[in-house]
């Protein structure tokens, strides 16, 4: 399972990369490979506020729609719209190309609260139990 | 496709067709109606019109005109209902075969019914003729209602719902209604982890945040869990009795008393009635709201997916909120009430799927009280008897007697290395149509079998024993069953691709 | 009604009752002995045992007694015959029958159409899959949407979920507006199914040419409204200036949603998607069958692509196998109940299937000129009758400048009920009494002509009402 450790991420299988007061968003490898071949992605449009730990949007597989959580709270600047066309972006790339949403933070205190890459990965061994 | 074919059809049928041009005997391949068009083939049949037909229409101003005529197919008649006889042929159906999807309650559809729902003073009439024009059918409607309410128990039913989900709806509506005519309007809908899709689905359309009580061990659910997450902000309890598991909820009433008792309302699902007709009444239960299926529990066709219709029923103190309009009597005549100033409103233009009606009253007629118990104890019957007869080879989800449907899961399918999918898969190679699967969620890979009371013994020994061989060829050769469906005119679709590029339309550019 | 319960079926074993046969049983005594004994019960009673014995009925359901066939049709074709389905009728008003060709319900009643279940195993659907992939692809060429769905219910439902779409495209915006020439009961509906969500619906009303009024509407727009919903023809059977409408809408960042009670009419007017509407509804009763008092309906529901993921309903689409064959499969499933339950984009289940079917066999028959005949012999036939009805003295054609295509309004002297119940009793039903929708209209009746009238039926038509007329005046 990969886990890059300089990104931070949520229980709820998002990742975080902090680009200034920016906030880049995806869904884990891990959450990826649960999810199997995802047809489709369903994002906010850019100016919508966001608010941590509720839901932005979905991701979906043929048989299994999981929703989106934010890792903080804030406003929607930019989405990665090729994925609306390309959901399979996800699968092959989450860290990268397949980037979602960028949020514009209202509050970074909130980034303590995220796990960090070892977090992460204890938390993933502890749920395989 | 049962057991005793001529020698060699088997192999005949397991192999590939090579293009789509071939037939292979009577199997044959058939085009979308599209790449049989001709241009100049006609197949209508019309009037001349005692109007100027030709000119008709050159008022209208330009702009709102057609300007490319429609790219319908231009086919003659026979090429169409060849045509349609063709891809009719690729249908599996209740007429073909065994059917045993849970929940959907697949009985035989009477034959007699489709010619009666075919009476021309039933087809022909418009809905707003004059209410002295159209008694026939108000009489029916209002007599379709009195037999729905002996049967569950209610005191009243609206038969506007056009399907299940729509009655489901309707149903969350009134109880909303209801609850704010108390002055009390609440937020949550409490709903079982073995519901039906469409139950969370209805209650957020009707405003309501859903919360999911955890059922029991034993499949049902427990005063106790519900006494967990019920509040003074529960608006209703929806439940399904039986349950998808095929289950009768057994503390009902005191659950009912529960949500009474703390200001709920208690909403039914009625998809399951096909196990309770003459031997017990949601209305007894303590529930004050119920839909039922008209094309399930009573015998109306499912047509590919519909038209259904899902008549709401209710205690008195929901009358008042019924939609609009309803049928009342008085003294002989029968008439539409739209006075109704507390009801939701509509739910549909008109009055409902009146031909799907006509089937169901018909049937009521004909089966009577006793005819409708049997068909409920021979229901229940025959998943009892598909219980014993496949426990021997699948792990049957919860130990003891079901009502009319039993759920399997997917444990010793698990250890031959195959998944519920692929025995679905295979099952379709010997003509059955597969039970539900993946469904209820509260068991992992379910198989949910409900083969109804018009299936004879015959049949259900005869898909055991399928069942009983498609294990042991996964025993012997896993890749076989993996690979299913090899004798269907089709194999398994790339459905990931159809999802993330998806095609909805012929492109009549020619790129495919 | 309660009724008093007990422990009955304990005390009172099957196997002692009077065991009706139903023909459609096929269990025999012994073959319901064979099972019990399989399944370890000495009697069917047993297997109720979960089933608290305070809940068991006591007695037998009080139903009428069964009917055998003979005296079961009997009683059907009584019913049947206490209704005047027969009776010459110009009634439109939203449930627009045609003649509807044998060929078709011949294929319909095909137990492999009919007796088929929702294709959630393509396998063993293709056929209805087919059908419905064609019936996509032709309501699309209607429309000029992108992407038609499988069905809804009915057009005033198709029409409320167009509604809730606009809400969950137009995130941030709460009001609805819907033309008050959209018909009552599609605007109840949608009343109805907004009434518990945290929308809004507010009405434009149409000027004297019967049209809605594009002055109206820029009043009432502003970037709170999601959508606006426009029927074609409208209520009132006129033509609505869509492009215009349409334009407002989309400046104040609104959806435009066009209803369409008559697809018919689609064979002579523009399809409106390509006049700007975002959202196409629907009520394909007409094409798929007989008026049946009301129903089956067949809604209608189309959208662009892009927009398709937020679609209720169900859609067919290609896909391959693994040898490359072609074939049908129900796809995007993930926006619907039995995948995203409280998140769907609608609760539907089952549709209209078999009526989608009836449609498409339909429109194969009639082809594009076949559609275009049938819409200009509608067409025709109204103008010469209205033509006719004009001449009555007394009788003008309400909104006598607007366009329609073939349903039109016309004013009497005086209020219009009393003489359309006269002619009822008389066996002609002219057309729909107004004041019933709009109560300032209560002196016009909306008529409608289509290809099954002759020009008798229009002779006797205009020689009653011109005999009320005078009677009256």
């Amino acid at each position: 399972m990969n886990i890059p450790s300089e990104l931070k991420y949520t229980r709820e299988h998002e990742w975080a990369r902090v680009e200034g007061n920016l906030v880049v968003v995806g869904i884990t490898d891990y959450a990826q490979d649960e999810l199997g071949d995802i047809v489709n992605v369903e994002l906010p449009d850019e100016g919508e506020p966001v608010r941590r730990d509720e839901p932005f949007g979905a991701v979906e597989s043929v048989k299994a729609s999981s929703e989106l959580f934010a890792p903080v709270s804030g406003k929607v600047t930019e989405i990665n719209e090729p994925l609306l066309d390309a959901p399979e972006t996800v699968n092959e790339d989450p860290y990268d190309e397949g980037w979602m949403i960028k949020i514009e933070m209202s509050d970074p205190g909130e980034l303590e609260q995220l796990l960090d890459a070892e977090a992460y990965r204890r938390y993933l061994e502890e749920e395989s139990k | 496709m049962s057991p005793g074919w001529p020698p060699g059809w088997e192999r005949k049928l397991s192999e590939p067709v090579d293009s789509d041009a071939g037939a292979r005997g009577l199997v044959r391949p058939e085009p979308l109606l599209f790449e049989r068009s001709v241009p100049g083939r006609r197949g209508y049949s019309l009037p001349e019109g005692f109007g100027d037909t030709a000119a008709a229409g050159d008022d209208i101003p330009r702009g709102l005109r057609r300007g490319e005529p429609p790219r319908l197919p231009e086919v003659d008649e026979p090429a169409v209902v060849r045509h349609f006889t063709r891809l009719s042929t690729w249908n599996h159906g209740i007429d073909l075969g065994f059917y045993p999807l849970g929940s959907c309650t697949m009985k035989y559809n009477p034959r007699v019914n489709e010619r009666l729902a075919r009476l021309p003073g039933f087809t022909r009439l418009h809905p707003y003729l004059p209410e002295e024009f159209c008694q026939g059918a108000l009489e029916l409607m209002y007599q379709l209602e009195r037999l729905l309410c002996e049967i569950t128990g209610l005191a009243r039913f609206t038969l506007q719902p056009a399907a299940g989900a729509h009655g489901e709806l309707t149903g969350v509506k009134m109880i909303r209604a209801c609850l704010r005519r108390r002055g009390d309007a609440r937020r949550k809908v409490l709903i079982p982890d073995t519901a039906h899709g469409t139950n969370p689905a209805s209650s957020k359309l009707a405003g309501y945040d859903v919360v999911e009580i955890t059922s029991g061990p034993d499949g049902i659910l427990t005063p106790q869990a519900v006494a967990q997450v019920l509040d003074e902000q529960t608006a209703a309890i929806m439940i399904t009795n039986p349950n998808t598991l095929g289950l009768f909820e057994t503390h009902i009433a005191e659950i009912a008393e529960m949500v009474h008792r703390a200001g709920g309302l208690v909403y039914c699902d009625g998809a399951n009635l096909n196990s309770l007709l003459g031997v017990a009444r949601p209305g007894d239960m303590g529930i004050d709201v119920l839909q039922v299926n008209l094309h399930k529990t009573f015998s109306t066709p499912h047509g590919g997916g519909g038209p259904g219709s899902g008549p709401v029923g209710v205690v008195a103190e929901l009358e008042p909120f019924l939609p609009v309009p309803v049928v009342e009597k008085s003294g002989e005549r029968f008439r539409l009430d739209d006075d109704r100033p507390e009801s939701i409103g509509r739910m549909k233009a008109f009055y409902g799927n009146f031909a799907v009606m006509v089937r169901a009253y018909a049937y009521l007629r004909e089966m009577g009280a006793a005819g409708l118990r049997r068909a409920t104890e021979l229901a229940v019957l025959n998943a009892n008897y598909l219980r014993v007869r496949l426990r021997r080879v699948l792990e049957v989800a919860y130990p003891g007697p079901c009502l009319h449907e039993v759920v399997f899961g997917e444990k010793t399918l698990q250890e031959l290395d195959i998944t519920t999918l692929d025995l679905a898969k295979r099952l379709l190679d010997y003509g059955f149509h597969p039970p539900t699967i993946y469904f209820p969620l509260v068991v992992h890979g379910a198989l949910m079998v409900e083969p109804t009371e018009t299936e004879s013994p015959e049949t259900l020994d005869e898909f055991a024993e399928t069942i009983e061989r498609i294990i042991d060829e996964a025993r012997r050769d896993p890749e076989l069953v993996r690979t299913a469906p090899q004798r269907t005119p089709i194999g398994r679709l790339d459905e990931v691709a159809a999802a993330r590029k998806p095609v909805l339309r012929h492109d009549f550019s020619g790129g495919e | 009604m309660p009724r008093p319960t007990g422990a009955t079926l304990r005390k009172n074993p099957s196997r002692r009752r009077q065991v009706p046969t139903v023909r459609y049983l096929p269990h025999t005594e012994q073959d319901v002995r064979r099972l019990l004994a399989a399944i370890g019960a000495d009697d069917i009673a047993d297997l109720f045992a979960s089933i608290p014995e305070k809940l068991l009925l006591r007695q037998p359901l009080a139903l009428p007694p069964a009917l055998d066939e003979a005296g079961l049709v009997a009683h059907l074709d009584e019913l049947a015959g206490k209704n005047r389905s027969g009776v010459l009728s110009f009634l439109g008003a939203g449930a627009h029958a045609h003649h509807l060709p044998a060929a078709v319900d011949a294929l319909l009643q095909r137990g492999e159409f009919f007796t088929a279940y929702t294709p959630y195993q393509p396998e063993v659907s293709q056929g209805t899959l087919q059908a419905l992939f064609e019936y996509q692809t032709m309501m699309s060429e209607l429309t000029g949407c992108e992407v038609v769905n499988a069905s809804l219910y009915d057009g005033a439902s198709a029409a409320a979920e167009a509604l809730l779409m606009a809400g969950r495209v137009k995130r941030r915006r709460r009001r609805l507006l819907a033309a008050r020439s959209v018909h009552p009961e599609t605007r109840a509906t949608c009343a109805t199914y907004l009434g518990d969500l945290d929308l809004e619906m507010q009405e434009v009303g149409f000027g004297p040419g019967g049209t809605t009024s594009v002055e109206e509407l820029e009043r009432a727009l502003d970037d709170d409204v999601a959508a606006l919903l426009l029927q074609q023809p409208n209520a009132l059977g006129c033509l609505e200036d869509l492009p215009a409408l349409a334009e407002a809408a989309h400046r104040a960042g609104a959806l435009l949603i066009v209803s369409v009670l008559e697809p018919v009419s689609l064979g002579l007017l523009e399809a409106p998607a390509r006049l700007g509407a975002d959202i196409v509804t629907g009520e394909g009763l007409g094409l798929a069958g007989d008026v049946s008092f009301g129903g089956p309906g067949l809604g209608i529901f189309g959208c662009s692509q892009r927009q398709a993921w937020q679609m209720p309903g169900r859609l067919v689409g290609q896909a391959c196998d693994a040898s490359g064959r072609r074939g049908f499969v129900l796809t995007m499933a993930s926006r619907e109940q039995h995948i995203r339950r409280a998140r769907a984009t609608s609760n539907i289940c089952s549709n209209e299937g078999l009526c989608a079917l009836a449609a498409t066999i339909h429109l194969a028959l009639l082809g594009p000129a076949g559609l275009e005949r049938l819409a200009r012999v509608c067409a025709g036939n109204a103008r010469e009758a209205c033509r006719r009805l004009e001449d009555l003295p007394g009788v003008e054609r309400a909104f006598a400048d607007t366009p329609f295509f073939n349903e039109f309004v016309l004013r009497l002297p005086g209020p219009a009920e009393p003489v359309l119940e006269r002619l009822a009793a008389a066996g002609l039903v002219a057309g729909l009494p107004l004041g019933r929708w709009y109560p300032e209209l209560a002196d016009c009746v909306l008529v409608c002509v289509d290809e099954r009238h002759r020009r008798e039926d229009v002779a006797r038509l205009a020689s009653g009402l011109g005999e009320e007329i005078e009677r009256a005046g």
